[in-house]
Protein backbone atom coordinates (compact mmCIF):
# COMPACT_ATOMS: atom_id res chain seq x y z
CA UNK A 1 0.00 0.00 0.00
CA UNK A 2 1.57 3.23 -0.95
CA UNK A 3 1.09 6.26 1.58
CA UNK A 4 1.95 10.26 1.30
CA UNK A 5 4.54 11.79 3.15
CA UNK A 6 5.12 15.69 3.25
CA UNK A 7 9.19 16.28 3.38
CA UNK A 8 8.37 20.08 4.63
CA UNK A 9 11.03 22.75 3.56
CA UNK A 10 11.82 25.75 5.61
CA UNK A 11 10.87 27.91 2.56
CA UNK A 12 7.58 28.25 1.19
CA UNK A 13 6.71 27.60 -2.31
CA UNK A 14 3.68 29.30 -2.23
CA UNK A 15 3.08 33.06 -1.51
CA UNK A 16 0.22 34.72 -1.01
CA UNK A 17 -0.45 38.52 -0.89
CA UNK A 18 -3.12 38.93 1.67
CA UNK A 19 -4.36 42.38 0.69
CA UNK A 20 -4.92 41.52 -2.61
CA UNK A 21 -6.82 38.81 -1.23
CA UNK A 22 -9.11 41.08 1.13
CA UNK A 23 -10.56 42.65 -1.91
CA UNK A 24 -11.01 39.34 -3.91
CA UNK A 25 -15.06 38.31 -4.29
CA UNK A 26 -14.32 34.90 -5.54
CA UNK A 27 -11.88 33.53 -3.26
CA UNK A 28 -11.84 30.28 -5.36
CA UNK A 29 -8.51 29.38 -4.00
CA UNK A 30 -10.98 28.52 -0.27
CA UNK A 31 -12.74 25.79 -2.17
CA UNK A 32 -10.83 24.33 -4.74
CA UNK A 33 -7.74 23.37 -3.16
CA UNK A 34 -7.80 19.89 -2.93
CA UNK A 35 -5.92 19.97 0.27
CA UNK A 36 -7.73 22.74 2.17
CA UNK A 37 -4.92 24.65 2.95
CA UNK A 38 -6.74 28.16 2.39
CA UNK A 39 -8.49 29.42 5.32
CA UNK A 40 -10.36 32.90 5.67
CA UNK A 41 -9.71 34.58 8.54
CA UNK A 42 -12.35 37.12 10.31
CA UNK A 43 -10.67 40.20 9.13
CA UNK A 44 -11.00 39.37 5.27
CA UNK A 45 -7.67 37.53 4.48
CA UNK A 46 -6.33 34.43 3.52
CA UNK A 47 -4.72 31.82 6.04
CA UNK A 48 -2.59 29.81 4.10
CA UNK A 49 -0.10 26.69 5.06
CA UNK A 50 2.10 24.89 2.35
CA UNK A 51 3.24 22.04 4.57
CA UNK A 52 0.41 19.43 3.11
CA UNK A 53 0.47 20.95 -0.38
CA UNK A 54 0.48 17.98 -3.08
CA UNK A 55 1.63 20.91 -5.35
CA UNK A 56 -1.38 20.46 -7.78
CA UNK A 57 -1.20 23.93 -8.88
CA UNK A 58 -5.06 24.47 -8.88
CA UNK A 59 -4.43 27.51 -6.28
CA UNK A 60 -2.50 29.40 -8.55
CA UNK A 61 -4.70 28.65 -11.78
CA UNK A 62 -8.05 29.71 -10.15
CA UNK A 63 -7.01 32.53 -8.82
CA UNK A 64 -8.63 35.26 -10.50
CA UNK A 65 -5.82 36.83 -12.46
CA UNK A 66 -4.70 39.28 -9.69
CA UNK A 67 -1.46 37.36 -8.92
CA UNK A 68 -2.35 37.33 -5.07
CA UNK A 69 -0.62 34.05 -4.92
CA UNK A 70 2.50 33.11 -6.42
CA UNK A 71 4.03 29.36 -6.95
CA UNK A 72 7.03 27.47 -7.45
CA UNK A 73 8.09 23.85 -7.19
CA UNK A 74 9.34 23.12 -4.12
CA UNK A 75 13.27 23.15 -3.31
CA UNK A 76 14.70 19.53 -4.64
CA UNK A 77 13.64 16.73 -2.06
CA UNK A 78 10.71 18.39 -0.63
CA UNK A 79 7.32 18.69 -0.20
CA UNK A 80 5.10 16.08 -1.16
CA UNK A 81 6.25 11.99 -1.48
CA UNK A 82 4.14 9.18 -2.61
CA UNK A 83 5.58 6.11 -1.84
CA UNK A 84 6.18 3.31 -3.34
CA UNK A 85 4.15 0.01 -2.46
CA UNK B 1 31.78 22.15 -23.69
CA UNK B 2 28.33 21.06 -22.41
CA UNK B 3 27.92 19.28 -19.17
CA UNK B 4 25.85 16.83 -21.25
CA UNK B 5 24.33 15.99 -24.80
CA UNK B 6 21.23 16.02 -23.70
CA UNK B 7 18.93 16.79 -20.39
CA UNK B 8 16.04 15.68 -19.29
CA UNK B 9 13.54 17.61 -16.70
CA UNK B 10 11.46 15.26 -14.76
CA UNK B 11 11.74 11.95 -14.49
CA UNK B 12 8.17 10.91 -15.29
CA UNK B 13 7.10 8.41 -17.99
CA UNK B 14 7.70 10.96 -20.73
CA UNK B 15 11.48 12.18 -19.17
CA UNK B 16 12.60 8.66 -18.75
CA UNK B 17 11.91 7.47 -21.98
CA UNK B 18 13.48 10.38 -23.59
CA UNK B 19 16.60 9.60 -21.58
CA UNK B 20 16.51 5.91 -22.20
CA UNK B 21 16.27 6.41 -26.03
CA UNK B 22 18.59 9.13 -26.38
CA UNK B 23 21.59 7.19 -23.44
CA UNK B 24 21.04 4.11 -25.70
CA UNK B 25 22.04 6.18 -28.92
CA UNK B 26 25.37 6.71 -26.65
CA UNK B 27 24.43 10.63 -25.78
CA UNK B 28 25.69 11.53 -22.26
CA UNK B 29 22.26 12.40 -20.51
CA UNK B 30 21.22 13.81 -17.50
CA UNK B 31 17.86 13.14 -16.08
CA UNK B 32 17.11 15.71 -13.42
CA UNK B 33 13.74 14.94 -10.79
CA UNK B 34 12.53 17.52 -8.68
CA UNK B 35 11.68 14.64 -5.95
CA UNK B 36 13.50 12.60 -3.66
CA UNK B 37 12.85 9.76 -6.19
CA UNK B 38 11.49 9.37 -9.65
CA UNK B 39 7.64 8.84 -9.43
CA UNK B 40 7.81 10.92 -5.73
CA UNK B 41 5.78 13.22 -7.40
CA UNK B 42 3.32 11.21 -9.18
CA UNK B 43 -0.59 10.36 -9.16
CA UNK B 44 -2.58 9.98 -11.73
CA UNK B 45 -6.29 8.16 -11.99
CA UNK B 46 -6.07 5.30 -14.21
CA UNK B 47 -5.06 2.74 -16.34
CA UNK B 48 -0.90 2.39 -18.05
CA UNK B 49 -1.41 1.16 -21.26
CA UNK B 50 1.67 -0.46 -22.55
CA UNK B 51 1.99 -1.76 -25.70
CA UNK B 52 4.26 1.61 -27.14
CA UNK B 53 6.87 -0.16 -24.52
CA UNK B 54 6.77 -3.03 -26.93
CA UNK B 55 9.44 -2.00 -29.00
CA UNK B 56 11.52 -0.22 -26.13
CA UNK B 57 11.20 -2.95 -23.05
CA UNK B 58 10.40 -6.34 -24.98
CA UNK B 59 9.73 -8.33 -21.78
CA UNK B 60 8.07 -5.31 -20.51
CA UNK B 61 5.39 -6.89 -18.89
CA UNK B 62 7.28 -9.23 -17.23
CA UNK B 63 9.36 -6.98 -14.98
CA UNK B 64 7.09 -3.52 -14.92
CA UNK B 65 4.96 -3.05 -11.27
CA UNK B 66 1.66 -3.75 -12.13
CA UNK B 67 -1.57 -3.62 -9.41
CA UNK B 68 -4.09 -5.40 -11.88
CA UNK B 69 -4.19 -6.25 -15.68
CA UNK B 70 -7.83 -4.70 -16.51
CA UNK B 71 -9.85 -7.25 -17.97
CA UNK B 72 -12.99 -5.67 -17.19
CA UNK B 73 -13.53 -2.43 -18.86
CA UNK B 74 -16.66 -0.10 -17.98
CA UNK B 75 -18.08 3.41 -18.95
CA UNK B 76 -21.17 4.47 -16.80
CA UNK B 77 -23.21 7.34 -17.10
CA UNK B 78 -25.33 7.78 -13.69
CA UNK B 79 -27.32 10.42 -12.03
CA UNK B 80 -27.36 10.81 -8.54
CA UNK B 81 -29.73 7.64 -8.16
CA UNK B 82 -29.41 5.59 -11.11
CA UNK B 83 -26.71 4.05 -13.45
CA UNK B 84 -26.17 2.78 -16.95
CA UNK B 85 -22.86 0.77 -17.64
CA UNK B 86 -21.29 -0.63 -20.25
CA UNK B 87 -19.61 -3.19 -19.46
CA UNK B 88 -16.97 -4.94 -21.22
CA UNK B 89 -14.44 -8.07 -19.81
CA UNK B 90 -12.43 -10.19 -21.75
CA UNK B 91 -10.05 -12.85 -20.54
CA UNK B 92 -7.63 -12.21 -23.31
CA UNK B 93 -6.55 -8.73 -21.92
CA UNK B 94 -5.30 -10.62 -18.62
CA UNK B 95 -2.51 -12.64 -21.26
CA UNK B 96 0.58 -11.41 -22.82
CA UNK B 97 0.17 -8.97 -24.47
CA UNK B 98 -1.74 -7.46 -22.23
CA UNK B 99 -4.06 -4.37 -22.73
CA UNK B 100 -4.21 -1.91 -19.78
CA UNK B 101 -2.46 -2.23 -15.96
CA UNK B 102 -2.75 -0.50 -13.14
CA UNK B 103 -0.13 0.43 -11.33
CA UNK B 104 0.70 2.95 -8.46
CA UNK B 105 3.05 5.81 -10.37
CA UNK B 106 5.46 5.78 -7.83
CA UNK B 107 6.19 2.26 -8.59
CA UNK B 108 6.09 2.37 -12.27
CA UNK B 109 7.96 5.73 -13.04
CA UNK B 110 10.84 4.00 -10.63
CA UNK B 111 10.59 1.49 -12.90
CA UNK B 112 10.86 3.58 -16.11
CA UNK B 113 13.60 5.86 -15.13
CA UNK B 114 15.78 2.86 -13.94
CA UNK B 115 15.89 1.98 -17.30
CA UNK B 116 16.98 4.94 -18.26
CA UNK B 117 19.81 4.61 -15.76
CA UNK B 118 20.98 0.94 -17.13
CA UNK B 119 21.17 2.41 -20.45
CA UNK B 120 23.53 5.24 -18.67
CA UNK B 121 21.37 8.08 -18.24
CA UNK B 122 22.92 10.14 -14.90
CA UNK B 123 19.87 10.69 -12.71
CA UNK B 124 19.72 13.64 -9.97
CA UNK B 125 17.13 13.73 -8.01
CA UNK B 126 16.23 16.21 -5.45
CA UNK B 127 17.01 19.01 -7.72
CA UNK B 128 14.34 21.51 -8.93
CA UNK B 129 15.18 23.26 -12.35
CA UNK B 130 14.39 26.72 -11.66
CA UNK B 131 15.15 28.27 -15.24
CA UNK B 132 16.41 27.94 -18.56
CA UNK B 133 19.61 28.98 -19.49
CA UNK B 134 19.80 30.50 -22.95
CA UNK B 135 22.77 32.16 -25.07
CA UNK B 136 22.67 35.00 -26.36
CA UNK B 137 20.77 34.41 -29.71
CA UNK B 138 17.80 33.04 -27.59
CA UNK B 139 18.70 29.03 -27.84
CA UNK B 140 18.23 27.04 -24.96
CA UNK B 141 21.93 25.95 -23.76
CA UNK B 142 21.25 24.40 -19.99
CA UNK B 143 18.90 24.96 -16.80
CA UNK B 144 19.39 26.37 -13.50
CA UNK B 145 18.74 24.11 -10.72
CA UNK B 146 18.57 24.93 -6.99
CA UNK B 147 21.72 23.05 -6.43
CA UNK B 148 24.58 25.05 -5.38
CA UNK B 149 27.18 26.10 -8.46
CA UNK B 150 23.58 23.90 -9.98
CA UNK B 151 23.91 25.80 -13.35
CA UNK B 152 24.06 22.64 -16.19
CA UNK B 153 24.57 23.20 -19.86
CA UNK B 154 23.55 20.45 -22.83
CA UNK B 155 23.00 20.85 -25.83
CA UNK B 156 19.18 19.82 -25.99
CA UNK B 157 17.06 20.64 -23.36
CA UNK B 158 13.97 17.85 -23.08
CA UNK B 159 11.49 19.59 -20.85
CA UNK B 160 9.01 16.63 -19.35
CA UNK B 161 8.19 19.12 -16.45
CA UNK B 162 4.54 17.81 -16.05
CA UNK B 163 1.16 20.04 -16.14
CA UNK B 164 2.53 22.97 -14.74
CA UNK B 165 5.27 23.62 -16.70
CA UNK B 166 7.52 26.16 -15.66
CA UNK B 167 9.63 25.79 -18.21
CA UNK B 168 7.62 25.84 -21.10
CA UNK B 169 6.03 29.25 -19.66
CA UNK B 170 9.08 30.27 -19.30
CA UNK B 171 10.09 29.88 -23.18
CA UNK B 172 7.02 31.50 -24.09
CA UNK B 173 5.50 28.32 -25.80
CA UNK B 174 2.43 28.20 -23.38
CA UNK B 175 -0.54 30.91 -24.67
CA UNK B 176 -3.08 28.46 -23.01
CA UNK B 177 -1.52 28.02 -19.73
CA UNK B 178 -3.77 30.11 -17.45
CA UNK B 179 -7.37 28.83 -19.29
CA UNK B 180 -8.64 27.48 -16.76
CA UNK B 181 -11.17 25.45 -18.66
CA UNK B 182 -8.74 23.71 -20.37
CA UNK B 183 -7.52 21.52 -17.03
CA UNK B 184 -9.18 19.69 -14.52
CA UNK B 185 -8.03 18.75 -11.60
CA UNK B 186 -8.15 15.16 -10.68
CA UNK B 187 -8.63 14.01 -6.90
CA UNK B 188 -7.97 10.50 -6.17
CA UNK B 189 -8.52 8.24 -2.86
CA UNK B 190 -6.93 4.92 -2.00
CA UNK B 191 -8.88 2.59 0.29
CA UNK B 192 -7.67 -0.74 1.56
CA UNK B 193 -9.68 -3.79 0.89
CA UNK B 194 -8.92 -7.21 1.22
CA UNK B 195 -7.83 -9.07 -1.91
CA UNK B 196 -10.53 -11.49 -1.43
CA UNK B 197 -12.93 -9.04 -1.49
CA UNK B 198 -12.12 -6.82 -4.73
CA UNK B 199 -12.02 -10.08 -6.19
CA UNK B 200 -15.27 -10.62 -5.42
CA UNK B 201 -17.06 -7.60 -5.56
CA UNK B 202 -15.69 -6.96 -8.66
CA UNK B 203 -15.65 -10.74 -10.23
CA UNK B 204 -11.69 -11.16 -10.96
CA UNK B 205 -9.86 -13.35 -9.85
CA UNK B 206 -5.64 -13.75 -9.82
CA UNK B 207 -4.32 -10.43 -10.95
CA UNK B 208 -7.25 -9.83 -12.93
CA UNK B 209 -8.63 -5.87 -12.46
CA UNK B 210 -11.52 -3.59 -13.41
CA UNK B 211 -11.65 -0.14 -14.37
CA UNK B 212 -15.18 2.00 -14.28
CA UNK B 213 -15.40 5.29 -15.81
CA UNK B 214 -17.99 7.52 -15.16
CA UNK B 215 -19.35 10.51 -16.26
CA UNK B 216 -22.43 12.28 -14.50
CA UNK B 217 -21.25 12.16 -11.22
CA UNK B 218 -19.49 15.49 -10.67
CA UNK B 219 -22.95 17.66 -10.35
CA UNK B 220 -22.70 21.03 -12.04
CA UNK B 221 -19.05 20.77 -12.63
CA UNK B 222 -18.04 19.10 -16.09
CA UNK B 223 -15.53 16.47 -15.83
CA UNK B 224 -15.68 12.47 -14.52
CA UNK B 225 -15.19 9.81 -11.75
CA UNK B 226 -13.25 6.38 -12.20
CA UNK B 227 -13.16 3.50 -9.93
CA UNK B 228 -10.60 0.98 -10.46
CA UNK B 229 -8.51 -2.00 -8.52
CA UNK B 230 -5.35 -1.99 -7.43
CA UNK B 231 -4.27 -5.63 -5.69
CA UNK B 232 -5.42 -5.14 -2.66
CA UNK B 233 -7.32 -1.62 -2.89
CA UNK B 234 -9.83 0.41 -4.64
CA UNK B 235 -9.03 3.67 -6.20
CA UNK B 236 -12.03 5.89 -6.41
CA UNK B 237 -12.00 9.48 -7.94
CA UNK B 238 -13.23 12.72 -10.00
CA UNK B 239 -11.73 14.48 -12.26
CA UNK B 240 -13.05 18.24 -12.04
CA UNK B 241 -13.21 21.05 -14.79
CA UNK B 242 -11.36 24.08 -12.93
CA UNK B 243 -12.98 27.17 -14.42
CA UNK B 244 -16.59 25.28 -13.15
CA UNK B 245 -14.61 23.77 -9.69
CA UNK B 246 -13.67 27.44 -8.91
CA UNK B 247 -17.50 29.16 -10.07
CA UNK B 248 -19.04 26.00 -7.56
CA UNK B 249 -17.88 26.61 -4.56
CA UNK B 250 -17.25 22.75 -4.24
CA UNK B 251 -14.49 20.77 -3.01
CA UNK B 252 -13.36 17.65 -4.48
CA UNK B 253 -13.56 15.77 -1.32
CA UNK B 254 -17.35 16.09 -0.90
CA UNK B 255 -17.89 14.73 -4.76
CA UNK B 256 -15.63 12.25 -3.77
CA UNK B 257 -17.79 11.34 -1.15
CA UNK B 258 -20.88 11.48 -2.57
CA UNK B 259 -19.77 9.39 -5.76
CA UNK B 260 -19.08 6.95 -2.81
CA UNK B 261 -22.18 7.16 -1.50
CA UNK B 262 -24.18 6.50 -5.11
CA UNK B 263 -26.07 3.14 -4.84
CA UNK B 264 -23.34 1.57 -7.70
CA UNK B 265 -20.23 2.28 -5.86
CA UNK B 266 -21.48 1.98 -2.54
CA UNK B 267 -21.43 -1.79 -2.60
CA UNK B 268 -17.83 -1.65 -4.05
CA UNK B 269 -15.97 0.65 -1.37
CA UNK B 270 -18.35 -0.89 1.53
CA UNK B 271 -16.02 -1.42 4.64
CA UNK B 272 -13.14 -0.18 2.47
CA UNK B 273 -10.69 2.01 4.79
CA UNK B 274 -8.97 5.35 3.41
CA UNK B 275 -5.11 5.04 2.74
CA UNK B 276 -4.62 8.22 0.97
CA UNK B 277 -5.90 10.91 -0.38
CA UNK B 278 -4.25 12.77 -3.36
CA UNK B 279 -4.57 15.52 -6.22
CA UNK B 280 -2.86 16.61 -9.28
CA UNK B 281 -4.27 18.87 -12.21
CA UNK B 282 -4.48 16.95 -16.05
CA UNK B 283 -4.19 19.17 -18.91
CA UNK B 284 -7.49 17.91 -20.77
CA UNK B 285 -7.56 20.55 -24.26
CA UNK B 286 -6.23 18.04 -26.68
CA UNK B 287 -5.00 18.53 -29.89
CA UNK B 288 -6.29 22.72 -30.28
CA UNK B 289 -4.96 23.82 -26.66
CA UNK B 290 -1.06 22.16 -27.05
CA UNK B 291 1.67 24.48 -26.60
CA UNK B 292 4.39 24.94 -29.40
CA UNK B 293 6.23 22.13 -29.22
CA UNK B 294 9.79 23.90 -28.25
CA UNK B 295 12.35 26.39 -29.13
CA UNK B 296 15.33 26.26 -30.42
CA UNK B 297 17.80 24.29 -27.96
CA UNK B 298 14.58 22.94 -25.91
CA UNK B 299 11.69 20.52 -26.74
CA UNK B 300 8.76 19.83 -24.37
CA UNK B 301 7.01 16.72 -23.81
CA UNK B 302 3.98 15.00 -22.03
CA UNK B 303 1.45 16.37 -19.64
CA UNK B 304 3.86 19.62 -20.18
CA UNK B 305 3.44 19.53 -23.79
CA UNK B 306 -0.46 18.84 -23.05
CA UNK B 307 -0.28 15.08 -24.77
CA UNK B 308 -2.95 13.87 -21.94
CA UNK B 309 -5.90 12.47 -23.94
CA UNK B 310 -9.20 13.44 -22.53
CA UNK B 311 -11.35 12.32 -24.90
CA UNK B 312 -14.03 10.53 -23.30
CA UNK B 313 -14.11 6.69 -24.32
CA UNK B 314 -10.12 7.26 -24.11
CA UNK B 315 -8.53 8.67 -21.38
CA UNK B 316 -5.01 8.19 -21.16
CA UNK B 317 -1.94 10.10 -20.08
CA UNK B 318 1.20 7.36 -19.64
CA UNK B 319 1.10 6.13 -23.43
CA UNK B 320 1.54 8.85 -24.74
CA UNK B 321 4.25 10.65 -22.44
CA UNK B 322 6.04 7.74 -23.32
CA UNK B 323 5.40 7.68 -27.10
CA UNK B 324 5.96 11.76 -26.39
CA UNK B 325 9.37 11.25 -24.71
CA UNK B 326 10.69 8.90 -26.99
CA UNK B 327 10.24 10.98 -30.14
CA UNK B 328 11.81 13.92 -28.41
CA UNK B 329 14.77 11.99 -28.09
CA UNK B 330 15.07 10.73 -31.41
CA UNK B 331 14.62 14.59 -32.39
CA UNK B 332 17.13 15.50 -30.16
CA UNK B 333 19.65 12.24 -31.17
CA UNK B 334 19.49 14.14 -34.56
CA UNK B 335 19.29 17.39 -33.23
CA UNK B 336 20.09 20.67 -35.67
CA UNK B 337 18.07 23.46 -37.03
CA UNK B 338 15.47 21.45 -38.24
CA UNK B 339 14.85 20.01 -34.43
CA UNK B 340 11.32 20.69 -33.48
CA UNK B 341 10.33 20.02 -37.15
CA UNK B 342 11.94 16.66 -36.73
CA UNK B 343 9.94 16.05 -33.35
CA UNK B 344 6.65 17.45 -34.85
CA UNK B 345 6.88 14.94 -37.58
CA UNK B 346 7.88 12.21 -35.60
CA UNK B 347 4.86 12.79 -33.36
CA UNK B 348 2.75 12.98 -36.62
CA UNK B 349 3.47 9.29 -37.37
CA UNK B 350 3.00 8.09 -34.43
CA UNK B 351 -0.35 7.73 -32.12
CA UNK B 352 0.82 10.50 -30.36
CA UNK B 353 -0.32 13.52 -32.24
CA UNK B 354 -2.02 11.29 -34.66
CA UNK B 355 -4.71 10.13 -32.03
CA UNK B 356 -4.48 13.45 -30.80
CA UNK B 357 -5.34 15.31 -34.38
CA UNK B 358 -8.10 13.02 -35.20
CA UNK B 359 -9.56 13.85 -31.35
CA UNK B 360 -9.22 17.11 -31.30
CA UNK B 361 -12.54 17.86 -31.57
CA UNK B 362 -13.38 15.41 -28.52
CA UNK B 363 -12.56 17.48 -25.07
CA UNK B 364 -14.76 19.82 -25.92
CA UNK B 365 -17.75 17.69 -26.63
CA UNK B 366 -16.74 15.62 -23.59
CA UNK B 367 -17.24 18.45 -21.44
CA UNK B 368 -20.21 20.15 -22.97
CA UNK B 369 -23.23 21.26 -21.31
CA UNK B 370 -25.25 18.60 -23.26
CA UNK B 371 -23.03 15.87 -22.34
CA UNK B 372 -22.23 16.35 -19.00
CA UNK B 373 -25.22 17.62 -17.69
CA UNK B 374 -28.79 16.30 -19.88
CA UNK B 375 -27.28 13.56 -21.33
CA UNK B 376 -26.65 10.86 -18.31
CA UNK B 377 -30.37 12.30 -17.13
CA UNK B 378 -32.41 11.89 -20.37
CA UNK B 379 -30.93 8.21 -20.85
CA UNK B 380 -30.58 6.43 -17.62
CA UNK B 381 -34.62 7.62 -17.95
CA UNK B 382 -35.58 6.53 -21.00
CA UNK B 383 -33.96 3.51 -19.75
CA UNK B 384 -36.11 3.38 -16.73
CA UNK B 385 -38.68 3.72 -19.19
CA UNK B 386 -37.85 0.60 -21.60
CA UNK B 387 -37.65 -1.69 -18.75
CA UNK B 388 -40.35 -0.76 -16.29
CA UNK B 389 -43.27 -3.05 -16.82
CA UNK B 390 -46.39 -1.17 -15.57
CA UNK B 391 -49.11 -3.57 -16.25
CA UNK B 392 -51.72 -3.75 -17.42
CA UNK B 393 -50.85 -0.48 -19.38
CA UNK B 394 -49.56 -1.70 -22.37
CA UNK B 395 -45.85 -0.64 -23.33
CA UNK B 396 -45.34 2.37 -25.45
CA UNK B 397 -43.68 2.21 -28.89
CA UNK B 398 -39.53 3.03 -28.74
CA UNK B 399 -40.44 6.32 -30.79
CA UNK B 400 -43.13 7.74 -28.21
CA UNK B 401 -40.12 6.80 -25.50
CA UNK B 402 -37.54 8.75 -27.17
CA UNK B 403 -39.60 11.80 -27.85
CA UNK B 404 -40.44 11.95 -24.12
CA UNK B 405 -37.14 11.52 -22.48
CA UNK B 406 -35.72 14.16 -25.13
CA UNK B 407 -38.56 16.57 -24.17
CA UNK B 408 -38.54 15.96 -20.26
CA UNK B 409 -34.89 17.05 -20.54
CA UNK B 410 -35.51 20.08 -22.38
CA UNK B 411 -33.19 18.96 -25.31
CA UNK B 412 -34.69 19.24 -28.75
CA UNK B 413 -34.32 16.29 -31.51
CA UNK B 414 -31.97 19.03 -33.21
CA UNK B 415 -29.92 19.10 -30.67
CA UNK B 416 -29.52 14.97 -30.64
CA UNK B 417 -28.85 15.17 -34.50
CA UNK B 418 -26.19 18.11 -34.12
CA UNK B 419 -24.39 16.48 -30.94
CA UNK B 420 -24.66 12.90 -32.97
CA UNK B 421 -23.00 14.51 -36.29
CA UNK B 422 -20.57 15.75 -34.41
CA UNK B 423 -19.77 12.75 -32.46
CA UNK B 424 -19.13 11.02 -35.62
CA UNK B 425 -16.66 13.50 -37.01
CA UNK B 426 -15.30 13.70 -33.23
CA UNK B 427 -14.65 9.76 -33.55
CA UNK B 428 -15.66 8.40 -37.16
Amino acid sequence: MATIDFRVSSRAHITVDSDVCEGCPARACITACPANLFVPTSDGGILFNYEQCFECGTCYMVCNNEGAITWADPEGGHGVVYKRS
Amino acid sequence: MADFDIIVVGAGPAGSTAALVAARAGKSVGLIERGPFPGSKNMYGGVIYGRVLDSLIPDWWEQAPVQRWVTRRGTVMMTPTQSVTLDYRTAKWGRPPYNGATAFRPDFDAWLAGHATDAGATLVCSTTVTGLITDPAGRVVGVRTDRPDGDLTADVVIACDGVNSFLAKEAGLYPHADDTSHFTLGAKEVLSLPREAIEERFGLTGDEGADFEIIGCTGDIAGGGFVYTNLDSIAVGVVLRLSDLAESSRRAEEIIAELKSHPLIAPMVKGAKLEEYSAHLIPEGGYNMMPRLGAPGLLISGDAAAFCLGAGLWLEGVNFAIGGGRAAAEAAISGGDSMLDDYRRRLESTFVLADHKKLRRAPELVLSDRVQFRYPQMIADLLEDIFTVDNPRPKPGMVKLVRRAVKAHGVKLRHLARDGWKGLRTYG
